[in-house]
Protein backbone atom coordinates (compact mmCIF):
# COMPACT_ATOMS: atom_id res chain seq x y z
CA UNK A 1 0.00 0.00 0.00
CA UNK A 2 1.55 2.90 -1.06
CA UNK A 3 1.45 6.20 1.02
CA UNK A 4 1.14 10.06 -0.42
CA UNK A 5 2.81 12.56 1.24
CA UNK A 6 0.72 15.66 0.12
CA UNK A 7 2.74 18.86 -0.91
CA UNK A 8 2.98 20.47 2.76
CA UNK A 9 2.79 24.34 1.47
CA UNK A 10 -0.32 23.16 -0.49
CA UNK A 11 -1.65 21.96 2.29
CA UNK A 12 -0.71 25.38 3.98
CA UNK A 13 -2.24 27.50 1.49
CA UNK A 14 -5.34 25.79 1.87
CA UNK A 15 -5.59 25.74 5.87
CA UNK A 16 -5.62 29.79 5.11
CA UNK A 17 -8.50 29.76 2.65
CA UNK A 18 -10.43 27.52 4.97
CA UNK A 19 -9.83 29.72 8.13
CA UNK A 20 -10.90 32.56 6.03
CA UNK A 21 -14.01 31.05 5.39
CA UNK A 22 -14.84 30.65 8.52
CA UNK A 23 -14.25 33.88 9.64
CA UNK A 24 -16.27 35.19 7.09
CA UNK A 25 -19.28 33.35 8.39
CA UNK A 26 -20.11 35.04 11.73
CA UNK A 27 -22.51 34.01 13.80
CA UNK A 28 -24.43 37.36 13.13
CA UNK A 29 -25.98 35.59 10.12
CA UNK A 30 -29.03 33.79 11.79
CA UNK A 31 -29.57 37.59 13.91
CA UNK A 32 -32.12 38.06 11.51
CA UNK A 33 -34.83 35.30 11.87
CA UNK A 34 -34.08 34.16 15.42
CA UNK A 35 -34.88 36.98 17.74
CA UNK A 36 -37.77 36.88 20.21
CA UNK A 37 -41.16 37.17 18.48
CA UNK A 38 -39.57 35.62 14.98
CA UNK A 39 -41.62 32.90 13.39
CA UNK A 40 -38.17 30.43 13.59
CA UNK A 41 -37.84 31.51 17.10
CA UNK A 42 -41.61 30.67 18.03
CA UNK A 43 -41.22 27.56 15.71
CA UNK A 44 -38.16 26.07 18.02
CA UNK A 45 -40.11 27.28 20.99
CA UNK A 46 -42.22 24.36 20.42
CA UNK A 47 -39.70 21.97 21.75
CA UNK A 48 -40.82 23.42 25.13
CA UNK A 49 -43.84 21.08 25.27
CA UNK A 50 -41.57 17.97 24.32
CA UNK A 51 -39.28 18.91 27.28
CA UNK A 52 -42.11 18.95 29.69
CA UNK A 53 -44.03 15.74 28.67
CA UNK A 54 -40.82 13.85 28.33
CA UNK A 55 -39.74 15.39 32.19
CA UNK A 56 -43.06 14.09 33.62
CA UNK A 57 -42.69 10.98 31.62
CA UNK A 58 -39.58 10.38 34.12
CA UNK A 59 -40.66 11.72 37.31
CA UNK A 60 -43.43 9.56 38.05
CA UNK A 61 -46.27 10.70 40.06
CA UNK A 62 -44.43 12.76 43.23
CA UNK A 63 -40.59 13.53 42.19
CA UNK A 64 -38.87 14.64 44.63
CA UNK A 65 -36.47 17.70 44.50
CA UNK A 66 -33.08 16.55 47.02
CA UNK A 67 -33.77 18.11 50.37
CA UNK A 68 -30.05 19.44 51.44
CA UNK A 69 -28.17 18.68 54.99
CA UNK A 70 -28.09 22.39 56.97
CA UNK A 71 -24.05 21.88 56.50
CA UNK A 72 -24.80 22.99 52.76
CA UNK A 73 -26.32 26.27 53.25
CA UNK A 74 -22.56 28.29 53.12
CA UNK A 75 -23.81 31.61 51.89
CA UNK A 76 -27.15 33.92 52.28
CA UNK A 77 -29.77 33.62 49.28
CA UNK A 78 -28.49 35.24 46.33
CA UNK A 79 -31.41 37.80 45.42
CA UNK A 80 -32.07 38.31 41.74
CA UNK A 81 -34.46 40.52 39.06
CA UNK A 82 -36.60 42.92 41.53
CA UNK A 83 -34.84 43.03 45.13
CA UNK A 84 -36.45 46.43 46.47
CA UNK A 85 -39.85 47.03 44.78
CA UNK A 86 -41.10 50.74 44.49
CA UNK A 87 -44.33 50.26 43.52
CA UNK A 88 -47.17 52.13 45.70
CA UNK A 89 -48.71 49.68 46.63
CA UNK A 90 -45.77 47.94 47.95
CA UNK A 91 -44.20 50.62 49.95
CA UNK A 92 -48.15 50.87 51.35
CA UNK A 93 -48.16 47.33 52.61
CA UNK A 94 -43.86 47.47 53.75
CA UNK A 95 -44.65 50.88 55.67
CA UNK A 96 -46.40 48.20 58.76
CA UNK A 97 -43.96 45.24 58.47
CA UNK A 98 -46.61 43.72 56.21
CA UNK A 99 -49.09 43.43 59.19
CA UNK A 100 -51.94 44.83 56.80
CA UNK A 101 -51.10 42.45 54.31
CA UNK A 102 -53.47 39.55 52.49
CA UNK A 103 -53.23 37.17 49.83
CA UNK A 104 -55.97 37.15 47.54
CA UNK A 105 -57.20 33.60 46.44
CA UNK A 106 -59.55 34.70 43.43
CA UNK A 107 -60.45 32.95 39.90
CA UNK A 108 -62.32 29.05 39.49
CA UNK A 109 -62.40 28.96 43.12
CA UNK A 110 -65.58 27.66 45.13
CA UNK A 111 -64.42 30.42 48.30
CA UNK A 112 -62.37 33.31 47.33
CA UNK A 113 -59.87 33.98 50.17
CA UNK A 114 -57.78 36.75 51.77
CA UNK A 115 -55.36 35.48 54.12
CA UNK A 116 -53.01 37.47 56.64
CA UNK A 117 -49.40 36.17 57.05
CA UNK A 118 -50.43 35.17 60.64
CA UNK A 119 -53.05 32.96 58.83
CA UNK A 120 -51.00 31.73 56.36
CA UNK A 121 -48.39 30.95 59.37
CA UNK A 122 -50.98 29.00 61.47
CA UNK A 123 -51.46 26.57 58.81
CA UNK A 124 -49.21 23.49 59.03
CA UNK A 125 -46.22 24.25 57.47
CA UNK A 126 -42.71 22.61 55.46
CA UNK A 127 -38.88 23.93 55.96
CA UNK A 128 -36.98 22.45 53.43
CA UNK A 129 -33.43 22.92 52.29
CA UNK A 130 -33.17 22.79 48.64
CA UNK A 131 -31.12 24.45 45.74
CA UNK A 132 -32.46 27.59 43.85
CA UNK A 133 -31.20 26.94 40.16
CA UNK A 134 -31.31 30.05 38.14
CA UNK A 135 -31.69 30.23 34.50
CA UNK A 136 -28.74 32.53 34.32
CA UNK A 137 -26.65 29.21 35.55
CA UNK A 138 -26.14 29.71 39.05
CA UNK A 139 -27.12 27.76 41.79
CA UNK A 140 -27.42 28.46 45.50
CA UNK A 141 -28.68 26.33 48.49
CA UNK A 142 -31.08 28.19 51.57
CA UNK A 143 -33.85 27.10 53.52
CA UNK A 144 -36.93 27.69 52.73
CA UNK A 145 -40.40 27.41 54.88
CA UNK A 146 -43.86 28.01 53.85
CA UNK A 147 -47.25 26.81 53.61
CA UNK A 148 -47.82 23.95 50.89
CA UNK A 149 -49.99 25.41 48.32
CA UNK A 150 -52.14 22.36 47.76
CA UNK A 151 -53.60 23.53 51.33
CA UNK A 152 -54.47 26.79 50.42
CA UNK A 153 -55.76 25.22 46.81
CA UNK A 154 -57.85 22.82 48.90
CA UNK A 155 -59.25 25.69 51.51
CA UNK A 156 -60.28 27.73 48.49
CA UNK A 157 -61.41 24.54 46.60
CA UNK A 158 -61.11 24.82 42.94
CA UNK A 159 -63.49 24.12 40.27
CA UNK A 160 -63.25 21.58 37.87
CA UNK A 161 -62.19 24.00 34.84
CA UNK A 162 -59.06 24.98 36.57
CA UNK A 163 -56.12 24.50 35.15
CA UNK A 164 -53.69 26.54 35.73
CA UNK A 165 -52.20 28.88 39.10
CA UNK A 166 -51.35 32.71 38.23
CA UNK A 167 -49.53 34.63 40.58
CA UNK A 168 -50.04 38.13 40.72
CA UNK A 169 -47.05 40.18 41.98
CA UNK A 170 -46.52 43.50 43.54
CA UNK A 171 -43.33 44.18 41.92
CA UNK A 172 -42.40 45.75 38.49
CA UNK A 173 -39.37 44.93 36.54
CA UNK A 174 -39.29 47.89 33.98
CA UNK A 175 -40.18 50.27 37.30
CA UNK A 176 -42.55 51.99 34.44
CA UNK A 177 -45.65 51.05 36.66
CA UNK A 178 -48.02 50.31 33.67
CA UNK A 179 -49.96 47.51 34.59
CA UNK A 180 -48.78 45.19 31.76
CA UNK A 181 -44.86 45.37 33.44
CA UNK A 182 -46.38 43.59 36.65
CA UNK A 183 -44.57 40.57 37.33
CA UNK A 184 -46.35 37.26 36.82
CA UNK A 185 -46.01 33.93 36.62
CA UNK A 186 -48.01 30.73 35.88
CA UNK A 187 -47.56 27.00 36.89
CA UNK A 188 -49.86 23.55 35.59
CA UNK A 189 -51.98 22.03 38.85
CA UNK A 190 -49.00 19.17 38.27
CA UNK A 191 -46.08 21.81 39.56
CA UNK A 192 -48.74 23.70 42.36
CA UNK A 193 -50.21 20.02 43.86
CA UNK A 194 -46.63 18.87 44.60
CA UNK A 195 -45.83 18.66 47.88
CA UNK A 196 -42.46 20.96 48.00
CA UNK A 197 -44.32 23.98 45.94
CA UNK A 198 -44.52 26.22 49.11
CA UNK A 199 -45.37 29.64 49.83
CA UNK A 200 -42.80 30.65 51.47
CA UNK A 201 -42.51 33.28 54.13
CA UNK A 202 -39.65 32.39 55.95
CA UNK A 203 -35.64 31.86 54.90
CA UNK A 204 -33.07 30.43 56.34
CA UNK A 205 -34.67 30.54 59.86
CA UNK A 206 -35.64 34.55 59.66
CA UNK A 207 -38.90 36.35 58.14
CA UNK A 208 -38.38 36.54 54.35
CA UNK A 209 -36.18 39.45 53.52
CA UNK A 210 -37.39 42.08 51.02
CA UNK A 211 -34.69 41.14 48.73
CA UNK A 212 -36.00 37.53 48.89
CA UNK A 213 -39.70 38.37 47.98
CA UNK A 214 -41.15 39.34 51.28
CA UNK A 215 -43.57 38.57 52.36
CA UNK A 216 -44.68 35.87 50.50
CA UNK A 217 -42.94 34.09 47.41
CA UNK A 218 -43.46 30.90 46.01
CA UNK A 219 -41.04 27.84 45.39
CA UNK A 220 -41.10 25.54 42.94
CA UNK A 221 -38.22 22.93 43.22
CA UNK A 222 -38.84 21.16 39.86
CA UNK A 223 -38.07 24.65 37.88
CA UNK A 224 -35.71 27.54 37.38
CA UNK A 225 -35.72 30.51 39.57
CA UNK A 226 -37.91 32.69 37.39
CA UNK A 227 -40.96 30.53 37.89
CA UNK A 228 -41.04 30.99 41.88
CA UNK A 229 -42.73 34.73 41.88
CA UNK A 230 -41.76 36.76 44.80
CA UNK A 231 -44.07 39.85 46.19
CA UNK A 232 -46.74 37.85 45.97
CA UNK A 233 -50.15 40.13 45.72
CA UNK A 234 -52.90 37.51 44.68
CA UNK A 235 -53.08 33.99 43.53
CA UNK A 236 -55.70 33.79 40.65
CA UNK A 237 -56.72 30.13 39.48
CA UNK A 238 -57.73 30.38 35.79
CA UNK A 239 -58.60 27.59 32.50
CA UNK A 240 -56.16 29.55 30.48
CA UNK A 241 -53.65 32.15 30.31
CA UNK A 242 -53.70 33.65 26.72
CA UNK A 243 -55.43 36.84 27.94
CA UNK A 244 -53.31 37.91 30.68
CA UNK A 245 -50.70 40.25 29.73
CA UNK A 246 -48.50 39.46 26.55
CA UNK A 247 -50.16 35.46 26.52
CA UNK A 248 -47.02 33.79 27.51
CA UNK A 249 -48.25 32.95 30.71
CA UNK A 250 -45.53 34.78 33.00
CA UNK A 251 -43.19 37.96 32.78
CA UNK A 252 -40.08 36.28 31.17
CA UNK A 253 -42.25 33.77 28.95
CA UNK A 254 -43.61 37.09 27.40
CA UNK A 255 -40.13 38.17 26.89
CA UNK A 256 -38.67 34.76 24.82
CA UNK A 257 -38.23 32.17 27.60
CA UNK A 258 -39.66 28.94 28.08
CA UNK A 259 -43.10 28.14 29.88
CA UNK A 260 -42.03 25.07 31.67
CA UNK A 261 -38.96 25.69 33.25
CA UNK A 262 -37.78 22.36 34.16
CA UNK A 263 -34.83 22.90 32.07
CA UNK B 1 -25.22 11.06 5.43
CA UNK B 2 -25.68 12.23 9.06
CA UNK B 3 -22.24 13.31 9.29
CA UNK B 4 -24.15 16.67 8.58
CA UNK B 5 -26.82 16.29 10.40
CA UNK B 6 -24.17 15.97 13.26
CA UNK B 7 -22.31 18.96 11.60
CA UNK B 8 -25.35 21.31 11.73
CA UNK B 9 -26.51 20.29 15.11
CA UNK B 10 -23.32 20.41 16.83
CA UNK B 11 -22.57 23.77 15.48
CA UNK B 12 -25.87 25.25 17.01
CA UNK B 13 -24.94 23.55 20.22
CA UNK B 14 -21.79 25.16 20.19
CA UNK B 15 -23.05 28.53 19.38
CA UNK B 16 -26.46 28.64 21.40
CA UNK B 17 -24.05 26.58 24.35
CA UNK B 18 -21.62 29.88 24.23
CA UNK B 19 -24.66 32.31 24.78
CA UNK B 20 -25.80 30.72 27.67
CA UNK B 21 -22.41 30.83 29.08
CA UNK B 22 -22.43 34.22 28.52
CA UNK B 23 -25.28 34.95 31.06
CA UNK B 24 -23.24 34.20 34.01
CA UNK B 25 -19.79 33.55 32.80
CA UNK B 26 -18.46 31.86 35.74
CA UNK B 27 -17.56 28.08 36.58
CA UNK B 28 -17.55 26.61 39.83
CA UNK B 29 -17.14 22.98 41.37
CA UNK B 30 -19.90 21.43 43.61
CA UNK B 31 -23.25 21.51 43.82
CA UNK B 32 -23.86 25.37 44.28
CA UNK B 33 -22.37 28.51 43.65
CA UNK B 34 -19.87 30.43 46.09
CA UNK B 35 -20.17 33.96 45.51
CA UNK B 36 -16.90 34.79 47.51
CA UNK B 37 -16.79 38.52 48.54
CA UNK B 38 -19.12 39.21 46.00
CA UNK B 39 -22.04 37.22 47.97
CA UNK B 40 -25.15 38.94 49.12
CA UNK B 41 -24.87 40.05 52.19
CA UNK B 42 -28.19 41.85 53.54
CA UNK B 43 -30.31 40.89 56.39
CA UNK B 44 -29.44 36.98 56.36
CA UNK B 45 -25.85 38.25 56.72
CA UNK B 46 -25.48 35.95 59.53
CA UNK B 47 -25.49 32.75 57.09
CA UNK B 48 -22.65 33.89 54.60
CA UNK B 49 -19.43 33.29 54.79
CA UNK B 50 -17.40 35.33 52.88
CA UNK B 51 -14.68 32.70 52.25
CA UNK B 52 -17.07 30.35 50.13
CA UNK B 53 -15.76 30.63 47.10
CA UNK B 54 -15.22 27.76 44.67
CA UNK B 55 -15.12 29.14 41.36
CA UNK B 56 -12.92 27.74 38.63
CA UNK B 57 -12.93 30.03 35.96
CA UNK B 58 -14.25 33.24 35.25
CA UNK B 59 -14.37 35.54 32.56
CA UNK B 60 -15.18 39.10 33.26
CA UNK B 61 -14.16 42.64 31.99
CA UNK B 62 -12.24 44.96 34.32
CA UNK B 63 -10.91 48.43 34.85
CA UNK B 64 -7.48 49.01 34.99
CA UNK B 65 -5.65 52.10 34.87
CA UNK B 66 -5.19 52.46 31.14
CA UNK B 67 -8.66 51.12 30.56
CA UNK B 68 -11.27 48.34 30.58
CA UNK B 69 -9.63 45.13 29.47
CA UNK B 70 -11.16 41.42 29.31
CA UNK B 71 -9.87 39.07 31.89
CA UNK B 72 -9.46 35.47 32.12
CA UNK B 73 -9.21 34.01 35.61
CA UNK B 74 -8.43 30.11 35.68
CA UNK B 75 -8.45 29.18 39.67
CA UNK B 76 -7.62 32.65 40.49
CA UNK B 77 -5.11 33.36 38.11
CA UNK B 78 -5.24 36.33 35.70
CA UNK B 79 -4.86 36.57 32.00
CA UNK B 80 -5.63 39.61 30.10
CA UNK B 81 -7.77 38.30 26.93
CA UNK B 82 -8.64 41.18 25.63
CA UNK B 83 -10.22 41.87 22.13
CA UNK B 84 -11.67 37.72 22.15
CA UNK B 85 -12.82 37.21 26.23
CA UNK B 86 -14.46 39.11 28.50
CA UNK B 87 -14.08 42.07 25.97
CA UNK B 88 -14.22 42.31 22.24
CA UNK B 89 -15.57 44.85 19.40
CA UNK B 90 -13.77 47.71 18.30
CA UNK B 91 -12.21 50.39 20.21
CA UNK B 92 -15.44 52.79 19.46
CA UNK B 93 -17.29 50.09 20.08
CA UNK B 94 -16.36 47.54 23.01
CA UNK B 95 -18.30 44.69 23.36
CA UNK B 96 -18.50 43.64 27.25
CA UNK B 97 -19.57 39.77 26.71
CA UNK B 98 -17.60 36.98 27.70
CA UNK B 99 -17.68 34.83 24.01
CA UNK B 100 -17.56 37.93 21.67
CA UNK B 101 -20.35 38.05 19.14
CA UNK B 102 -18.90 36.23 16.38
CA UNK B 103 -19.42 32.93 18.67
CA UNK B 104 -22.79 33.27 20.07
CA UNK B 105 -26.05 32.85 18.29
CA UNK B 106 -28.10 35.29 18.28
CA UNK B 107 -24.43 37.24 18.05
CA UNK B 108 -26.06 39.95 20.33
CA UNK B 109 -26.67 39.03 24.07
CA UNK B 110 -30.26 37.09 24.68
CA UNK B 111 -30.14 33.82 26.43
CA UNK B 112 -33.98 33.35 26.04
CA UNK B 113 -33.48 32.62 22.42
CA UNK B 114 -29.61 30.81 23.14
CA UNK B 115 -31.83 28.49 25.23
CA UNK B 116 -34.35 27.71 22.88
CA UNK B 117 -31.89 26.59 20.45
CA UNK B 118 -30.05 24.59 22.66
CA UNK B 119 -33.31 22.62 24.08
CA UNK B 120 -34.26 22.38 20.18
CA UNK B 121 -31.23 20.75 18.93
CA UNK B 122 -31.15 18.91 22.11
CA UNK B 123 -34.33 17.34 20.92
CA UNK B 124 -31.99 16.65 17.52
CA UNK B 125 -28.92 15.61 18.86
CA UNK B 126 -29.65 12.93 21.37
CA UNK B 127 -32.61 10.84 18.54
CA UNK B 128 -29.42 10.85 16.25
CA UNK B 129 -27.10 9.71 18.41
CA UNK B 130 -29.30 6.78 19.52
CA UNK B 131 -29.86 6.16 15.91
CA UNK B 132 -25.92 6.14 15.18
CA UNK B 133 -25.38 3.88 18.30
CA UNK B 134 -27.93 1.04 17.19
CA UNK B 135 -26.41 1.26 13.42
CA UNK B 136 -23.50 1.22 14.23
CA UNK B 137 -24.05 -1.64 16.71
CA UNK B 138 -25.99 -3.58 14.11
CA UNK B 139 -23.92 -3.34 10.70
CA UNK B 140 -20.75 -3.39 12.82
CA UNK B 141 -19.16 -0.17 11.94
CA UNK B 142 -18.84 0.13 15.58
CA UNK B 143 -16.38 -2.65 16.49
CA UNK B 144 -14.66 -2.70 12.71
CA UNK B 145 -14.19 1.09 12.25
CA UNK B 146 -14.78 3.15 15.72
CA UNK B 147 -13.38 0.92 18.45
CA UNK B 148 -9.45 0.60 18.46
CA UNK B 149 -8.22 -3.19 18.25
CA UNK B 150 -5.31 -4.25 20.18
CA UNK B 151 -3.24 -4.84 17.00
CA UNK B 152 -4.38 -0.90 16.03
CA UNK B 153 -2.64 -0.24 19.11
CA UNK B 154 0.58 -1.31 18.16
CA UNK B 155 0.44 0.91 15.08
CA UNK B 156 -0.16 3.75 16.94
CA UNK B 157 3.33 5.07 17.79
CA UNK B 158 4.02 5.12 13.62
CA UNK B 159 1.05 6.55 13.34
CA UNK B 160 1.29 9.40 15.91
CA UNK B 161 4.89 9.73 13.82
CA UNK B 162 3.53 10.00 10.24
CA UNK B 163 0.87 12.45 10.95
CA UNK B 164 3.88 14.73 13.42
CA UNK B 165 5.36 14.71 9.64
CA UNK B 166 2.09 15.80 8.18
CA UNK B 167 2.29 12.52 6.13
CA UNK B 168 -1.07 11.41 6.27
CA UNK B 169 -2.09 7.90 5.17
CA UNK B 170 -4.81 7.45 2.25
CA UNK B 171 -6.44 4.57 3.57
CA UNK B 172 -10.31 3.29 3.13
CA UNK B 173 -10.46 2.11 6.87
CA UNK B 174 -9.78 5.25 9.72
CA UNK B 175 -6.50 5.00 10.93
CA UNK B 176 -5.52 5.06 14.75
CA UNK B 177 -5.55 8.13 15.49
CA UNK B 178 -8.60 9.32 13.50
CA UNK B 179 -10.26 5.68 15.55
CA UNK B 180 -9.14 7.20 19.14
CA UNK B 181 -10.57 10.58 18.43
CA UNK B 182 -13.94 9.29 16.92
CA UNK B 183 -14.18 6.90 20.09
CA UNK B 184 -13.55 9.50 22.29
CA UNK B 185 -16.00 11.91 20.86
CA UNK B 186 -18.94 9.36 19.55
CA UNK B 187 -18.91 7.40 22.85
CA UNK B 188 -17.68 9.18 26.10
CA UNK B 189 -18.48 13.26 25.12
CA UNK B 190 -21.52 12.82 23.23
CA UNK B 191 -23.32 11.03 25.60
CA UNK B 192 -21.07 13.17 28.59
CA UNK B 193 -22.64 16.04 26.83
CA UNK B 194 -26.24 14.27 27.20
CA UNK B 195 -25.80 13.43 30.82
CA UNK B 196 -24.14 16.59 32.01
CA UNK B 197 -26.95 19.02 30.34
CA UNK B 198 -29.60 16.51 31.99
CA UNK B 199 -27.72 17.46 35.22
CA UNK B 200 -28.17 20.81 35.00
CA UNK B 201 -32.29 20.60 34.37
CA UNK B 202 -33.99 20.91 38.06
CA UNK B 203 -37.05 18.94 36.27
CA UNK B 204 -34.55 16.25 35.67
CA UNK B 205 -32.33 16.14 38.75
CA UNK B 206 -35.81 15.61 40.67
CA UNK B 207 -36.63 11.92 38.74
CA UNK B 208 -33.13 11.03 38.59
CA UNK B 209 -31.37 12.78 41.75
CA UNK B 210 -28.30 9.83 40.94
CA UNK B 211 -27.31 12.35 38.04
CA UNK B 212 -25.98 14.65 40.94
CA UNK B 213 -23.93 11.92 42.41
CA UNK B 214 -22.63 10.77 39.26
CA UNK B 215 -21.12 14.58 38.22
CA UNK B 216 -20.78 15.75 41.66
CA UNK B 217 -23.08 17.90 41.80
CA UNK B 218 -24.97 20.88 38.98
CA UNK B 219 -21.78 23.46 39.39
CA UNK B 220 -19.71 20.56 38.31
CA UNK B 221 -21.85 19.22 35.75
CA UNK B 222 -21.88 22.63 33.84
CA UNK B 223 -18.18 22.67 34.25
CA UNK B 224 -18.03 19.34 32.72
CA UNK B 225 -20.44 20.71 30.14
CA UNK B 226 -18.10 23.46 29.13
CA UNK B 227 -14.90 21.49 28.67
CA UNK B 228 -16.87 19.02 26.59
CA UNK B 229 -17.82 21.58 24.50
CA UNK B 230 -14.08 22.94 24.83
CA UNK B 231 -13.28 18.99 23.48
CA UNK B 232 -15.49 18.96 20.72
CA UNK B 233 -14.36 22.53 19.41
CA UNK B 234 -11.03 20.90 19.40
CA UNK B 235 -11.76 17.93 17.71
CA UNK B 236 -13.46 19.96 14.85
CA UNK B 237 -10.80 22.26 14.31
CA UNK B 238 -8.53 19.33 14.05
CA UNK B 239 -11.10 17.65 11.93
CA UNK B 240 -11.01 20.41 9.18
CA UNK B 241 -7.22 20.43 9.24
CA UNK B 242 -6.84 16.80 8.68
CA UNK B 243 -9.85 16.65 6.10
CA UNK B 244 -8.01 19.31 4.14
CA UNK B 245 -4.97 17.32 4.49
CA UNK B 246 -6.00 13.87 2.98
CA UNK B 247 -7.50 15.58 -0.13
CA UNK B 248 -10.80 17.37 0.64
CA UNK B 249 -12.13 15.86 -3.13
CA UNK B 250 -11.92 12.66 -1.57
CA UNK B 251 -13.40 13.43 1.85
CA UNK B 252 -16.01 15.10 0.22
CA UNK B 253 -17.08 12.10 -1.88
CA UNK B 254 -16.69 9.77 1.29
CA UNK B 255 -18.88 12.21 3.31
CA UNK B 256 -21.83 12.53 1.09
CA UNK B 257 -21.48 9.25 -0.53
CA UNK B 258 -20.04 6.57 1.99
CA UNK B 259 -17.39 5.89 -0.59
CA UNK B 260 -13.89 6.47 -0.10
CA UNK B 261 -11.13 5.96 -2.77
CA UNK B 262 -7.89 4.59 -1.50
CA UNK B 263 -4.41 4.77 -2.56
CA UNK B 264 -4.66 0.95 -3.14
CA UNK B 265 -6.93 0.48 -6.43
CA UNK B 266 -7.95 -3.16 -5.58
CA UNK B 267 -9.14 -1.51 -2.48
CA UNK B 268 -11.49 0.40 -3.67
CA UNK B 269 -14.57 -0.16 -2.02
CA UNK B 270 -17.60 0.13 0.56
CA UNK B 271 -16.83 2.72 3.26
CA UNK B 272 -19.03 3.69 6.63
C1 LIG C 1 -23.05 18.12 22.40
C2 LIG C 1 -23.25 19.34 22.21
C3 LIG C 1 -23.43 20.38 23.29
C4 LIG C 1 -22.64 21.45 23.47
C5 LIG C 1 -21.38 21.81 22.67
C6 LIG C 1 -23.17 22.21 24.58
C7 LIG C 1 -22.62 23.39 25.07
C8 LIG C 1 -23.14 24.11 26.13
C9 LIG C 1 -22.53 25.28 26.72
C10 LIG C 1 -21.19 25.88 26.28
C11 LIG C 1 -23.34 25.72 27.71
C12 LIG C 1 -23.13 26.92 28.63
C13 LIG C 1 -22.93 26.47 30.06
C14 LIG C 1 -21.66 25.69 30.21
O1 LIG C 1 -20.63 26.20 29.77
O2 LIG C 1 -21.71 24.57 30.71
C15 LIG C 1 -24.48 24.86 27.76
C16 LIG C 1 -25.53 24.98 28.64
C17 LIG C 1 -26.55 24.06 28.78
N1 LIG C 1 -26.69 22.89 28.07
FE1 LIG C 1 -25.51 22.25 26.57
N2 LIG C 1 -24.29 21.58 25.05
C18 LIG C 1 -24.48 20.43 24.31
C19 LIG C 1 -25.48 19.50 24.48
C20 LIG C 1 -26.50 19.59 25.41
C21 LIG C 1 -27.56 18.62 25.56
C22 LIG C 1 -27.74 17.36 24.72
C23 LIG C 1 -28.36 19.06 26.58
C24 LIG C 1 -29.60 18.45 27.17
C25 LIG C 1 -29.76 17.20 27.37
C26 LIG C 1 -27.79 20.31 27.07
C27 LIG C 1 -28.33 21.06 28.11
C28 LIG C 1 -27.81 22.25 28.54
C29 LIG C 1 -28.41 23.03 29.62
C30 LIG C 1 -29.64 22.66 30.44
C31 LIG C 1 -27.62 24.18 29.74
C32 LIG C 1 -27.89 25.36 30.67
C33 LIG C 1 -27.05 25.33 31.88
C34 LIG C 1 -27.02 26.64 32.56
O3 LIG C 1 -28.01 27.00 33.19
O4 LIG C 1 -26.00 27.32 32.44
N3 LIG C 1 -26.66 20.60 26.34
N4 LIG C 1 -24.34 23.88 26.78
Amino acid sequence: MSKIAPDRRRLLGQLGAAASLLTLGGCDAFDGVLGVGDPVHNFLRKANVLTREAQRAIQGPAPMAREYPASAIREGQRPNGSTDPQTDDYLAIQKDDFAGYRLQVTGLVDKPLSLSLNELRAMPSRTQITRHDCVEGWSCIAQWTGVQLSRVLDRAGIKPAARYVVFRCYDSMDDTLSDQTLYYESIDLISARHPQTILAYGLNGQALPIANGAPLRVRIEQQLGYKMAKYIRAIEIVDSFAKIAGGNGGYWEDRGYDWYAGS
Amino acid sequence: MTHWVWAVTLFFMVTSGLQIFNAHPILYLGQQSGFGDKQYLGPQAGHGNKQFNNTILDIHAERHEGGIVGVTSILGHDFDTTGLLGMSGSKDQPIYQAFPEWATIPSYFDLATGRVIHFFFAWILVPTWCVWLCASVINGHLWHDIVPKLSDLRLLPGDIISHLRLEFPRKRSYNVLQKLSYAAILILVIPGMILTGLTMSPGVDSAWPWLLDVFGGRQTARLLHFCGMLVIVLFFVVHIVMVIAAGPINEMRSMITGWYRGDDPEAAGGGA
